[in-house]
C-alpha cells in the first residue's frame, strides 16, 4: 500500500468520525471541549456556524453522527452529542455580538427563495452578511417550515424556533413574505431576481387508497396536513380512540399528539415488523414510554363506517418471509381480520414531493420520478439561476441535510453570480496545532471518562400528557452535561507520525490500549490488515501507514478504535508520535471561499 | 513516564485465551521506566508469552533485584506474586522460594549490573544447582537507573554517552551460563519481539534453569554511536542462528521445510519447540560446540541470537535434592516431626 498523505484535508477529516457523519460536518469535539471548559457561548457559535440551528437540532435532530461515533466502538453507547448541543444552546447566555452584524452593505443583487423551512434560512443566513437582498415566499403564516409546522411543541417549544429563526431574520436586508404560495415558477423568474432558490420541502402527505376512505373522511387525516393543523391552534382535541397508521417519525409525532388532545387508546399499527420501522430508535422508546402501543405485520383493509360515521378498521394479519431471490415479503398468514375500534385514523404512511407550480415548459428538466434534476454538488437545476434544497431536492430528509443543502447551494448562488466555477468547490479550512505542552502535558484532557451515556431527564408523564406545549425533555443540567463531555474522545486530536524520527522501539505498540499500532513489512491492503497486531476488520476505518522505515518495515495503525489517548507520543522517546489537533471547519459562501 | 494510567478500554475484538483472559489481563501498572526503554518491550513480550501459555496468573511468580530492569515486575502480571529483593540478591530468594513450593512457575527478571557484578555469585549458583526457573537479564550494559555508568556486560572499546571508552573486559552471561550448566539457553533483542516471544515461552515450559540474555536498549543512557547496546548497532550486528516456533502438543508440520533446517525438540511436558535453522552448522545440543561459536561470532563482533543451547530433559534442583513431589510448604508439622518412635528406630539403624 502506499503510505498516507495526510495533507489531503479527507484523510484527518474522516477520523472524526461525527464531524464526517454529519452532513454539515459541524466539528463535533471542539465544541464539546469548549461545553467542558464552561464556554457556551462559543460552543454555541462553532454549532451555528455550521449547523445554523443549534438549539433546534439539540433537541430533534436526526443525529447521524452518533452511530457514527468512536465511543460507540469501544463501548456500549456513543458521546450524546446531539443533547450536549442543546447543553450549548441552554446555557449560552447572550449571544447577539458574536452574530454577523445586521443590515450588510448591500452587493446589489437579488435572491428569491420559495419557502421558509430550514434549508432557505440557510442560504439567507450565507448570502445576507455578503450583501445579497434575500426574499423569501412561505404559504404558512410564520417562518420555519417543517419546523415549525410538524415538530410537535412537547419536542420542539416554540420559542427555540423565534429565537433562532430571529437570528437570521434579524441580519436585515431580508423580505420576509409569508403566507404568499408562490404559483408559478415561471412569473417569479419573469420578475428578474438574480437567483431563486427552491426550499418548499416536500409538502404531500401520502394517502391511503382503501374502502371506506372517502365516506368516513371526517374522521381520516393525513398525518403532517394534521400536525400543521395542530401547531397552527386550528385543532386541538381528537377523539377518544386513534388509530396512526406508519411506522415513521411523523407517525411517532402524531400519536404522542393524540394522546395530547384527549386520545385515550392510541394505537399505532404498521405493515411490517417493529425493528424495520422507519422510526428512530428514540422516537419509538418515548411513544412506548408514554403507554403508546405499537401492533405490527398489519396490512390496512378497510375504514369501517356506520353510514359514514367511522367505527373502526380492519386488517389482514401478515408475515415476513423469503422469496426465492432473498427478498423479503409479507404473505398472509391467513388467520382471521383484525378489527380495531377508533373514532379518528392518522394517515402517515409517507410524504411526497409535488411542483405543481413549475410549470413544465420554462426549461426545467425532470427525472422519471417527476422530480427536478438537480446536481448533488452544487444543487443547481437545469435552470442555470434555480437552485434547490433541503427536502425539495431529493425527496424528504431531515433538518441537518436541508442545511448542509443550504450552505452548498448559497457557495453556488454566491460562484454563479461571480461568474465562477461551480463545479470548484471549496475545500475546508484546517488549522492545525500540536497539543504538546510540556514532556507529558497536553492541551487538550486525554484523561477520558470511562461512565457510561448518561440519560437526559424526563418531565414526568403526568405533566406532559396534559399540555402539548410541556416540553418533554429536560435537557442535561450542566454538570450532567459537563460529566457527558468526558466521554468524548477528541478524535479531532490527531496522531501525527514523522518516519524520520523513529528508531523502532516498539514503546508505542506496547502502550497502545487498543492496539493501533503495528511495525510490520508492507502489503496489499487486504493482507496487511489481517496481519495487525489486532486485525483490522473495520474497512470503513483507514489505515494509516508511514512510508519505508530504517528496518524495512513499515509502521501502520488501524484508525478504527484509536482513543487519542495520547499515550503513544507519551511513551515514544523521539517524539515520532505528536498530538496534532486538526480543527477542520467548512468553508461557507463567501469571499474566504471565492479566494481559496 | 505517564501519568496517565492505560485507559481500561480494549479492542472489541481482543482475544481470549483458555481461561477467558485477554492479553490486558496479564498487564501490571503503567510502566514509570523512561519512554522507549527496552526493558518494556520485554514487559510486553512477557505478557504475551502468558497469555498465550494460558498461564493462570497466581500460579506464577515473579522475582527481581533492584535496577529499572528489577521494577519492571510491577509492569507485568498484575495478579501474579512478586518480590523485589535487594541488590543482586534476586537468585537465592528465588531458589528458596522454589525449594518451599515446586508447584509455581518462576520467573526471575534483573539486570546486567544487578546479575553481572554485585549478583554475579548468586547468578552462578541459582544456575549450577539447576533452579527451575526462567532467569531474564535485561541487558543494557549500563547501570541504568544510577544513571547510566558502565556495567560488567559493556563491551570493551564501547563508548559511554559522554565518551568515555570502556577498556575492561566485559562479562558474556550466555558464555557462563553454558558453562554452568542451564539447561536452556537464549539470546535475545528486545526489539524483535517475534524471536522472544516464542524464547520466552519455551523457557517457561522448560523444567530445569532456563537463562534469557535479552539485550534491551537503553534509550537515555546508552543508544547511542560508539555503544555497542544501542538499537541501531543490534539490528546491524544480530546473527539469528535459529528461529523459534512454540507448539503446546506435537502437530503436523505442513509447510515444506528443506532437508535438515526444520528440528522439532519435545520439552518434558510435551510441549514442542520448532526450530527452523538458521545458521546451517549449528547444533543447540552440542553445548561445547554451542561455546565455541559463540566465542567466534562474539570475535567477529557479531551477536549470536536464538535458542543457543537446550537439553529436553533436564535435571533440577529437586531432582538433584530428591525432594518430595509435594511442595514442601505444605507439609503439616505431622509429616514433619515423624515422633519419638520414628526417631528411636532411625538412630537405632545408625549404631
Ligand atoms: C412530522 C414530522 C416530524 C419531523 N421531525 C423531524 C425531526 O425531529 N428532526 C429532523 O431533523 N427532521 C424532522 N422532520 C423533517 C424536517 O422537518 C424536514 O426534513 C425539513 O424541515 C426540511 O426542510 P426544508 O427547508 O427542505 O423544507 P420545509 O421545512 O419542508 O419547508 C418548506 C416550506 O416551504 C413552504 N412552501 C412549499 N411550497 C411552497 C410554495 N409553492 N410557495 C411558498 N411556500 C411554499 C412550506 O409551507 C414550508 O414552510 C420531520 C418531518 C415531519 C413531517
Ligand atoms: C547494595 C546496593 N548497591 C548499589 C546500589 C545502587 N544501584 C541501584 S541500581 C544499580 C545498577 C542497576 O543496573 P542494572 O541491573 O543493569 O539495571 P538497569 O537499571 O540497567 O536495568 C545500582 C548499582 C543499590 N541499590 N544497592
Ligand atoms: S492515541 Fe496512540 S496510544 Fe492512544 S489509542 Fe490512539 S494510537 Fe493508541
Ligand atoms: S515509540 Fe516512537 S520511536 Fe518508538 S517505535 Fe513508536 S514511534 Fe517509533
Ligand atoms: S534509564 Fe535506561 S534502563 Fe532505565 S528506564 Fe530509562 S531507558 Fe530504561
Ligand atoms: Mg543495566
Amino acid at each position: 500500500m502506499q503510505p498516507t498523505d495526510i495533507s489531503r484535508p479527507e484523510y484527518f477529516h474522516k477520523v472524526v468520525d461525527c464531524q464526517w457523519a454529519c452532513p454539515a460536518h459541524t466539528p463535533v469535539p471542539e465544541y464539546i471541549r469548549l461545553i467542558a471548559a464552561g464556554r457556551y457561548g462559543d460552543a454555541y457559535m462553532v454549532n451555528w456556524k455550521s449547523n445554523v440551528f443549534p438549539g433546534i437540532l439539540g433537541r430533534t435532530c436526526d443525529r447521524p453522527c452518533e452511530p457514527a461515533c468512536r465511543r460507540g466502538r469501544v463501548e456500549a453507547e456513543p458521546v450524546a452529542i446531539c443533547r450536549l448541543k442543546r447543553v450549548a444552546a441552554d446555557f449560552k447566555g447572550d449571544i447577539k455580538a458574536q452574530l454577523p452584524k445586521p443590515d450588510a452593505p448591500k452587493n446589489g443583487r437579488r435572491v428569491a427563495l420559495i419557502g421558509a423551512g430550514p434549508a432557505s434560512l440557510t442560504v439567507v443566513r450565507d448570502l445576507v452578511p455578503l450583501g445579497y437582498t434575500c426574499t423569501v415566499y412561505d404559504s404558512d403564516p410564520k417562518a420555519g417550515g417543517m419546523i415549525r409546522s410538524q415538530i410537535p411543541r412537547f419536542r420542539l417549544p416554540e420559542e427555540v424556533i423565534d429565537e433562532e429563526v430571529g437570528y437570521i431574520t434579524g441580519l436585515g436586508n431580508i423580505e420576509l413574505k409569508l403566507g404568499q404560495r408562490v404559483d408559478s415558477l415561471k412569473s417569479l423568474l419573469a420578475e428578474g431576481y438574480d437567483a431563486i432558490f427552491v426550499g418548499s420541502g416536500a409538502p404531500r402527505g401520502r394517502d391511503l387508497e382503501i374502502p371506506g376512505r372517502k365516506e368516513a373522511a371526517k374522521n381520516i387525516h393525513i398525518g403532517i396536513d394534521w400536525l400543521s393543523n395542530v401547531s397552527f391552534g386550528h385543532i386541538d382535541k381528537i377523539g377518544k380512540r386513534v388509530i396512526v397508521l406508519g411506522g415513521g417519525n411523523t407517525a411517532m409525532d402524531c400519536c404522542r399528539s393524540s394522546k395530547r388532545l384527549g386520545g385515550e387508546t392510541v394505537t399505532v399499527v404498521v405493515r411490517s415488523g417493529f425493528e424495520e420501522m422507519k422510526a428512530s430508535p428514540w422516537e419509538k422508546e418515548d411513544a412506548q414510554h408514554e403507554g403508546i402501543p405499537i401492533m405490527n405485520y398489519l396490512v390496512p383493509k378497510a375504514f369501517l363506517h356506520d353510514n359514514g360515521k367511522l367505527k373502526g378498521m380492519s386488517f389482514e394479519k401478515v408475515a415476513a418471509r423469503k422469496d426465492e431471490k432473498g427478498r423479503r415479503e409479507l404473505v398472509p398468514t391467513g388467520e382471521p381480520e383484525v378489527v380495531i375500534e377508533c373514532d379518528d385514523v392518522l394517515v402517515a404512511i409517507g410524504q411526497e414531493n409535488s411542483f405543481p407550480w413549475i410549470e413544465r415548459d420554462i426549461g426545467m428538466e425532470f427525472d422519471r420520478w417527476a422530480m427536478p434534476k438537480v446536481d448533488p454538488k452544487t444543487m443547481q437545476s437545469t435552470i442555470p439561476n434555480v437552485f434547490f434544497g433541503g427536502d425539495a431536492a431529493f425527496g424528504p430528509k431531515n433538518i441537518i441535510w436541508a442545511v448542509a443543502h443550504g450552505h452548498d447551494a448559497a457557495i453556488s448562488i454566491d460562484k454563479f453570480l461571480n461568474g465562477e466555477d461551480l463545479a470548484d468547490r471549496p475545500p475546508p479550512g484546517v488549522n492545525v496545532a500540536s497539543q504538546k505542552m510540556g514532556i507529558h502535558e497536553w492541551s487538550y484532557d486525554n484523561d477520558i471518562s470511562a461512565a457510561l451515556r448518561n440519560k437526559v431527564p424526563w418531565r414526568d408523564l403526568g405533566t406532559t400528557l396534559k399540555d402539548i406545549k410541556v416540553e418533554v425533555e429536560l435537557g442535561f443540567d450542566a454538570k450532567l452535561g459537563y460529566a457527558e463531555t468526558q466521554r468524548c474522545l477528541n478524535c479531532d486530536v490527531q496522531t501525527v507520525f514523522s518516519k524520520s524520527l523513529c528508531i523502532e522501539c516498539d514503546a508505542c505498540v506496547d502502550i497502545c490500549p487498543v492496539d493501533c499500532i503495528t511495525f510490520t513489512a508492507n502489503g496489499e491492503e487486504d493482507d496487511l490488515r489481517e496481519r495487525l497486531t489486532q486485525p483490522a476488520r473495520n474497512k470503513t476505518q483507514d489505515l494509516y501507514l508511514s512510508d519505508v522505515l530504517k528496518t524495512g518495515r513499515i509502521m501502520a495503525k488501524d484508525e478504527d478504535v484509536c482513543l487519542h489517548c495520547g499515550l503513544c507520543a507519551e511513551r515514544c522517546p523521539t517524539g515520532a508520535w505528536d498530538m496534532q489537533k486538526f480543527l477542520i471547519e467548512m468553508t461557507h459562501a463567501g469571499a474566504a471561499c471565492r479566494s481559496r | 513516564m505517564s501519568y496517565l494510567p492505560k485507559p481500561k478500554f480494549r479492542h472489541p475484538g481482543l482475544p481470549k485465551n483458555k481461561l477467558g483472559f485477554t492479553r490486558r489481563d496479564y498487564e501490571g501498572t503503567v510502566s514509570t521506566l523512561c519512554a522507549g526503554c527496552g526493558h518494556d518491550s520485554i514487559s510486553a513480550a512477557i505478557v504475551q508469552a502468558c497469555f498465550e501459555l494460558d498461564l493462570e496468573p497466581h500460579r506464577l511468580a515473579k522475582l527481581s533485584g533492584i535496577g529499572c530492569s528489577s521494577k519492571t515486575p510491577t509492569y507485568f502480571l498484575g495478579q501474579s506474586h512478586g518480590f523485589n529483593s535487594v541488590h543482586g540478591r534476586m537468585p537465592s530468594v528465588l531458589t528458596g522460594a522454589n525449594l518451599a513450593n515446586r508447584e509455581l512457575t518462576y520467573l526471575g527478571v534483573s539486570g546486567d549490573g544487578d546479575s553481572a557484578s554485585i549478583g554475579l555469585g548468586q547468578f552462578a549458583h541459582a544456575i549450577r544447582r539447576g533452579v527451575d526457573m526462567v532467569y531474564i537479564v535485561e541487558n543494557n550494559g549500563v547501570y541504568g537507573l544510577t544513571k547510566g555508568q558502565f556495567s560488567a556486560t559493556a563491551d570493551a572499546g564501547s563508548k559511554s554517552k559522554w565518551g568515555a571508552d570502556n577498556n575492561d573486559s566485559p562479562i558474556d552471561m550466555v558464555a557462563l551460563a553454558l558453562q554452568l550448566g542451564a539447561t536452556y539457553v537464549a539470546r535475545s533483542f528486545s526489539g524483535d519481539k517475534t524471536q522472544l516471544v516464542p524464547l520466552i515461552k519455551g523457557a517457561l515450559r522448560h523444567r530445569g534453569a532456563a537463562f534469557i540474555d535479552c539485550i534491551s536498549p537503553c534509550v537515555a543512557f546508552n543508544n547511542h554511536a560508539g555503544s555497542t547496546k544501542s538499537f541501531d548497532y543490534v539490528r546491524e550486528h544480530n546473527e539469528a542462528v535459529n528461529a523459534l516456533d512454540y507448539m503446546p502438543t506435537r502437530s503436523e508440520i505442513t509447510a515444506d521445510y528443506a532437508e535438515g533446517t526444520l528440528e522439532q525438540v519435545t520439552q518434558h511436558d510435551g510441549s514442542v519447540l520448532n526450530l527452523y535453522k538458521l545458521a546451517s552448522d549449528y547444533d543447540v545440543h552440542d553445548r561445547i560446540a554451542a561455546m565455541t561459536y559463540l566465542q567466534k561470532k562474539n570475535a567477529e563482533g557479531e551477536i549470536a541470537t536464538g535458542l543457543l543451547y537446550l537439553d529436553p530433559n533436564p535435571k533440577d534442583l529437586h531432582g538433584h535434592l530428591q525432594t518430595i513431589d509435594t511442595p514442601l510448604n505444605r507439609l503439616s508439622e505431622a509429616d514433619l516431626v515423624p515422633g519419638a518412635t520414628a526417631l528411636e528406630k532411625f538412630n537405632a539403624a545408625r549404631r
